[in-house]
């Protein structure tokens, strides 16, 4: 399943032997790192997943319904409480009211 | 075509050659703010843009492709310098608000790369498995109990000693993922636990007691490597992951 991929780049690449119990870098680790770790930046960006934070959720919820997924072994989704279904509909409706408050505030300024 | 500036990691090294990035577009650097080197690519937003992106990130062959890509080049920067990898998909209009972040967070950023500086991060991975040494007996006692005329309240007590038995072995694992987070991270100049992976992420069916993430001195690295192994066993199963870019000790959320 995992797609096996070389990390560590070419300068410290061969820096002594790996140890017995290594495991290959694969796709769901580097998913959980690139997705959710690492440096977040917001504010006069054209995007990055915080403009786009409810399409990440909506890729992770997206995901859960597709072959692929299970084939990538990308489920993790399924185990975060923020993620499951009740919150859904909370974090829709926190859509929803964070428009509106723009609004409200474009509104204000306008005036 | 409109195009912006993706960005993938920031350290204060210039490399002599970097792997390509993101849709194979070739990578390169700005420099800017206190001794800062961002590594970026050019990207068109007809793919790069808000709107393709949404459409993209629902097709996970794209997600997988492009979250490899990323990585490639924040593991090749990593391997010769500190680096502190920026979250997939940090796409800049233009150059110019890159040298704006560098000038603006220079401090930050600074702060961080001299935390990771000499360290690399370690994956640590612990699966409960099977033991050889029968955890999985427990029913044997039962048979010799007093109700051994009576089956069915047998069988209940049996049943009872069992999900005791399974509640302690839960426990007694849980708690021995604390001791080897706590060792693992005494060895360590920082550690953190995340969430434990599903069985379909990582690939086994064993439980995973513990997904730890461990920033450690390039020096201990084989002491790190040798305590790894050490407390495995007895039910447990160690797996190390790594060396990753210092993606867990990076986290820094910037304006």
């Amino acid at each position: 399943m995992d797609r096996v991929m070389q990390s560590g780049g070419p300068m410290r690449a061969g820096y002594g032997a790996a140890p017995m119990n290594r495991e290959p870098t694969n796709l769901g680790d580097i998913l959980e790192r690139v997705l959710d770790r690492g440096v977040v930046i917001a504010g006069d960006i054209r995007v990055n997943l915080l403009d786009i934070e409810l399409l990440t959720i909506k890729l992770r919820l997206l995901i859960a319904s597709v072959d692929t997924a299970r084939e990538l072994g990308i489920d993790w989704w399924q185990h975060d409480p923020w993620l499951s279904g009740r919150d859904r509909e909370l974090v829709e409706e926190n859509r929803r009211l964070r428009r509106r408050l723009s609004a409200l505030e474009q509104e204000g300024l306008d005036a | 075509m409109p195009e912006g500036t993706y960005l993938y990691a920031v350290a204060r090294d210039v490399l002599s050659q970097c792997p390509d990035g993101v849709a194979d577009l070739p990578v390169r650097t700005i420099s800017g703010g206190p001794g800062l080197v961002a590594y970026v690519s050019t990207v068109p937003l007809d793919r790069f843009g808000e709107q393709p992106l949404r459409r993209s990130l629902e097709d996970m062959d794209w997600v997988a492709e492009t979250a490899r890509a990323h990585h490639r080049v924040v593991d090749a920067v990593a391997a010769a310098t500190a680096t502190a990898p920026v979250r997939l998909v940090t796409v800049y209009d233009g150059d110019g608000p890159v040298r704006d972040l560098l000038d603006r967070r220079g401090q930050d950023f600074l702060r961080v790369l001299d935390h990771v500086t000499g360290r690399r991060e370690w994956g640590v991975k612990a699966y409960a498995v099977a033991s050889a040494d029968g955890a999985d007996g427990q029913d044997e006692p039962a048979a010799a109990t007093p109700h051994a005329g009576r089956p069915g309240t047998a069988y209940l007590q049996r049943r009872r000693a069992n999900l005791r038995g399974r509640e302690q072995i839960r426990r007694q694992a849980l708690q021995r993922a604390d001791h080897i987070h706590r060792a693992l991270s005494a060895l360590s100049v920082a550690g953190c636990r995340h969430r434990a992976q599903d069985p379909s992420l990582s690939g086994r069916h064993d439980w995973m007691l513990l997904n730890g993430a461990y920033l450690v001195d390039d020096k201990r690295e084989d002491e790190f490597a040798e305590l790894a192994r050490d407390l495995g066993g007895d039910g447990v199963e160690l797996r190390v992951t790594g060396p990753w870019a210092p993606y867990s000790f990076t986290v820094m959320e910037t304006r």
